[in-house]
């Protein structure tokens, strides 16, 4: 009941990938091979399909309103994330391996399913994750699919993995929801594990494409908090003429309880959501340079 | 006709004393108010910034009411004339505050005092005297039970013993046979627009035409019924005069219609005391009134909204005397003054009006309220402005329900309302034998232990071979239930029979059937209960590893699931079929039995607020649920298993066709206003959305509750500061503060929808 119900049989195995784009470090996800004992030619076939986009490793998918884009959309949560986000409220989303192998065509089938629901509110399909673009081809497929039928896409990245998505792929991309973590490099870092300057080659690219943007940033007291590093967060924003609204999250403990589940030690256990004064603080340091703030 | 000509007289009189005349036509010849609703009638297509806030007079009426709310929830009754039988005539005049009201009329001589009306069963009256701390006159004692013959004692002089068998095992439940049938709706409309001589004028015509019938048992019933109606529509001319109107004529303002429709439904609900006592359809109606005054200067908007809201304050203090027991099937003490609000008119003019804005305006001005049941027949061709109205009062208050206006129309026109909670009816032309429902998960248990209780151990259904698998097989298990459902099917068509036999005999409904036609439709509405677990504990059975746990005597009390399996809720076809498969058998079951009086036969999913009560009885199930745990509320996915969103838990429960239920099927769904979005503007703009998904995806019902958590948990600890927090929770709305513990728990344990 936990899994994915797509509503058509599908292969229900586990699947590991030994690289997904050349460009970027998937040590995580090989060390994983050498724990697993599979039957290799099945393997071979699902991380071809997976290469080619084909099929996706799926988490799950859910109808949802107004967050994931506009309107009511089809998100579509993939599996695997090389971000360590201290506040991550999907845990189990990191590993590729974790996801549901579903033939492309289940999840046509199902977004098809939802035209007249997607035409009632405007909305569409949203690809989240996890980082959906750890599986770039299945997403350049998935959203070229859309468009063929009329729905409108929103993709939903860190921005990581930004190289990993072709011109191709953009062409299909209606929105963009870029988390931008942190301004300030050494606090990404501390965030996420990870380096900033892709997230920001990945905005300046969507901004010379034009493709609409809306920006998250996930406000965490004693985290990503920090007067300066907000400030960062806003000098580099406001550089990206195609963002047309900012969401200020505030953090929310809701996700620990899948951190113990997974018995991952979660770095944030008793840490408070932000106060209202710093919550309209940082609003305000965005809106000071002309941006829409939600 | 004498109908004609009092109708004609009467314009001829209108013309003269300046008001405009209504547009004629045939509502002239004879009794047709939507004839004359489509004539006169103007849609109204803008937003809602027309609309008027409370007057002072207003704030104070409810202001001495609100007074005394506090004392009724604490004493469960705020008082009792425990001595006068109601009917129409029996009490004084009451009232709230008599020289500022402007709307009149109480069911006894003064507000929130409760009647008796000992005709449904006396118990039921002594117990609730006694319950509350009041005298039983063992006079009335002595004449209820010896002298005169009540509904309940009759109906329990002709049940079968299978019948009591199901009933004491609460197999079915909650037949109203020791309480008012209810969800029948008068015409109300028909006393303003023809005034008491014309119908009691028609109601003769009808006699004349029976008199010439052979004297059958159906025609001398009919006859015998024709009296008690003209009886009862002179009573309510007395009644109307004993507040210093004469209500013989036609009205001729606005201030007239409304207080005449009133008057009527007033009628109504002193003479029965029946589960829901809805109020029909009345806004368009009204609106013609209103409209006229508007435009000959005689009425300001202002006035306007004071006539809604001094209406809509009188039928949110109707009130009903009932047990603790009945308490816990219909928990809130609701009385479903269902008004029914909107929709498309057959021609394609939408039926918003201006005073379907005001009906639901009153949620601001006096406050969120359960009732009336302000229900909103939805389609997304709606004018936006309306459709926004909707939304932001959904959003803002929680107080309103929505059904398929499409559904509806394409069945039964444009002048149908709701009965209760999603039962539709074509208003003055047909009502409902009401049948509660039957437990559907308690059935599949029986068909798995050869027809004994899984609680009890006692043989209630025919005795069959029990299911002796190690692991049960979904080949088995399934014909067995659907034998065990045959049964039940004509156990529960035998009760309804008797049941309405009797109730026709004993607590006719003089007032209510007096405003309908002479030839009238007649349904039988059966339901289901649990349905969602069902289709789960089918869903385990067949896609995962169900092994039995068995008692020292062979009864099996418990199931072990292995493995996964799909759950209704997530438009997940695999187990959705099974839900849509198990309500269509159901339904054919049902058809095979003969009715009375012809009665077409009907199904609902819903379940009120029994889903506690039925799940308090029934044993553990296979889908996982325990003994005890509460069932999902009419046709809902179980709480916390519907995890695909709001829209993907609607869409399982849209798939169940409405042409196998068509007497509704009831959905309740909780979302926190930020899972709608981050302002106001924005949530609104996804409500209507929603709404406009769902019923194109041809959902039935929805209940939109827009809540945090939190706040429900806040008015458990602090009911004092939520006089007023109003929540939806199966086809109506009820005081979140007047529910039991336990169903407040129940009512929180549901799946809030986040995103």
């Amino acid at each position: 009941m936990t899994a994915i119900n797509l509503g058509f049989p599908s292969v229900a195995c586990p699947v590991v990938v030994e690289h997904v784009d050349l460009s970027v470090d998937v040590a995580d996800e090989i060390s994983a091979l050498n724990d697993v004992d599979r039957k290799a030619e099945l393997h071979t076939l699902e991380m071809k399909a997976i290469r080619d986009g084909t099929v996706a490793s799926v988490h799950s998918w859910e109808l949802v309103t107004a967050v994931d884009g506009p309107g009511t959309r089809m998100t579509l949560f993939l599996s695997g994330c090389l971000l360590r986000c201290q506040y991550c409220h999907n845990p189990d989303t990191w590993k590729m391996r974790d996801g549901l192998v579903t033939p492309i065509d289940d999840l046509v089938a199902r977004m098809t399913r939802y035209l007249g629901v997607f035409k009632a509110t405007n909305g569409g399909l949203t690809i989240s994750g996890g980082e959906p673009l750890m599986q770039p081809a299945f997403v350049k497929r998935m959203f070229k699919e859309a468009h063929a039928l009329g729905v409108h896409t929103t993709l939903d990245t860190s921005g990581y993995l930004g190289k990993s998505a072709s011109d191709e792929l953009l062409d299909n991309v209606d929105l963009v929801l870029l988390d931008v973590k942190s301004g300030l490099p050494e606090t990404y870092k501390k965030v996420t594990g990870r380096e900033l300057a892709p997230t920001i080659a990945f905005g300046d690219r969507l901004a010379e494409r034009n493709i609409p943007v809306w920006v998250r940033f996930v406000l965490v007291p004693g985290l990503t908090d920090a007067v300066d590093n907000v400030e960062a967060v806003v000098d580099i924003v406001a550089g990206w003429p195609n963002v047309q609204r900012v969401e200020v999250l505030p953090f929310h403990q809701m996700g620990e309880d899948k951190w113990d589940r997974l018995s991952i030690p979660y770095p944030l256990h008793g840490v408070h959501p932000p106060e209202n004064d710093v919550l309209n603080r940082v609003r305000g340091q965005f809106e000071a340079r002309g941006l829409t703030v939600f | 006709m004498t109908v004609t000509d009092g109708i004609r007289s009467d314009q001829q009189g209108l013309a003269e004393t300046g008001p405009a005349e209504f547009v004629s036509g045939p509502w002239q010849d004879s009794i047709n108010l939507r004839d004359f609703i489509q004539r006169n009638y103007t849609p109204y297509l803008g937003d809602a910034s027309f609309l008027a806030g409370a007057t002072e007079r207003t704030t104070g009426i409810w202001a001495k009411l609100s007074a005394m709310f506090p004392v009724e929830r604490e004493k469960g009754v705020y008082d009792i004339d425990a001595t006068t039988p109601s009917s129409i005539t029996a009490h004084k005049p009451g009232y709230i505050d008599k020289d500022n009201e402007v709307i009149v009329g109480l069911q006894t001589d003064a507000p929130l005092k409760r009647a008796i009306m000992p005709f449904g069963g006396w118990r039921m009256v002594a117990t609730s005297l006694e319950t509350y701390g009041y005298p039983v006159s063992p006079e009335l004692e002595t004449i209820f039970t010896d002298y005169r013959k009540t509904h309940n004692t009759a109906v329990f002089d002709v049940y079968p013993p299978g019948v009591r068998r199901a009933r004491s095992s609460h197999l079915i439940t909650g037949l109203p046979d020791a309480y008012g049938r209810g969800r029948i709706i008068g015409d109300y409309r028909r006393v303003a627009l023809y005034g008491i001589d014309a119908l009691i004028a028609g109601k003769k015509n009808d006699r004349a035409e029976l008199d010439m019938e052979p004297s059958t048992e159906d025609i001398i019933r009919a006859r015998e019924e024709n009296s008690e109606q003209i009886r009862a529509l002179k009573e309510l001319a007395q009644m109307a005069a004993s507040y210093g109107s004469d209500i013989s004529k036609p009205a001729t303002t606005a201030k007239e219609a409304v207080q005449w429709l009133y008057f009527a439904y007033l009628g109504a609900v002193k003479e029965q005391n029946g589960a829901a006592m809805s109020f029909g359809r009345n806004a368009a109606f009204l609106d013609a009134y209103i409209e006229r005054d508007l435009a000959a200067g005689t009425l300001t908007e202002e006035g306007a909204q004071e006539l809604i809201d001094d209406l809509v304050i009188k039928l949110r203090i109707v009130r009903f005397l009932r047990t603790p027991e009945y308490d816990e099937i219909f928990a809130g003490d609701p009385t479903w003054v269902t008004e029914s609000l909107a929709g498309i008119g057959e021609d394609g003019r939408p039926l918003v009006t201006k005073t379907a804005f005001r009906f639901l305006q009153t949620l601001y001005n006096v406050g969120p309220a359960p009732e009336p049941n302000l229900t909103v027949l939805w389609s997304d061709k709606l004018p936006e402005g309306f459709k926004r109205f909707c939304a932001q009062v959904s959003i803002d208050t929680s107080a309103i329900q929505y059904e398929s206006d499409e559904l509806i129309r394409n069945e039964m026109g444009d002048d149908a309302a709701i009965a209760c909670c999603v039962s539709p009816m074509r208003v003055g032309k047909q009502m409902q034998f009401f049948g509660a429902r039957v437990n559907a998960v308690k059935a599949l248990l029986y068909s798995i232990n050869g027809g004994k209780d899984e609680v009890s151990g006692k043989q209630i259904a025919p005795a069959t071979a029990p299911n002796t698998d190690e692991v049960l097989d979904y080949d088995t298990v399934f014909p067995a239930y659907l034998e065990t459902l045959e049964w039940l099917a004509e156990t529960y068509v035998t009760a309804l029979n008797c049941i309405h036999y009797m109730h026709d005999k004993y607590a006719y409904e003089r007032l209510e059937m007096a405003l309908h036609d002479k030839e009238i439709i007649r349904t039988l509405a059966c339901g289901i209960a649990g349905l969602s677990v069902v289709a789960d504990s089918l869903s385990a059975i067949k896609y995962a590893t169900v092994r039995p746990v068995r008692d020292e005597t062979g009864l099996v009390v418990d199931y072990t699931v292995e493995g996964e399996f799909p759950t209704f809720g997530n438009d997940d076809d695999r187990v959705d079929v099974i839900a849509v498969d198990v309500m269509e058998r159901f339904m054919t079951m049902i058809r095979k039995h003969p009715t009375y009086r012809d009665a077409i036969h009907t199904q609902s999913i819903l379940t009120i607020t029994s889903n506690v009560v039925y799940g308090k009885a029934t044993g553990n199930t296979p889908d996982g649920r325990r003994k005890g745990e509460p069932f999902a509320p009419g046709a809902n996915p179980m709480n916390g298993r519907d995890t695909h969103g709001m829209l993907a838990s609607a869409l399982s429960v849209a798939k169940l066709p409405y042409s196998e239920a068509q007497d509704g099927i009831s959905l309740t769904n909780t979302v926190v206003p930020s899972g709608l979005g981050h302002t106001k503007d924005e949530q609104i703009t996804s409500l209507v959305g929603l709404l406009d998904a769902f019923t194109s995806a041809t959902g039935y019902h929805l209940n939109v509750n827009v809540l945090n958590k939190e706040t429900l948990e806040d008015a458990m600890l602090h009911p004092e500061n939520y006089p007023q927090l109003t929540i939806r929770v199966s086809g109506y709305a009820v005081n979140f503060v007047r529910l039991t513990r336990e169903q407040q728990m129940d009512v929180i344990s549901r799946t809030f929808h986040s995103h």
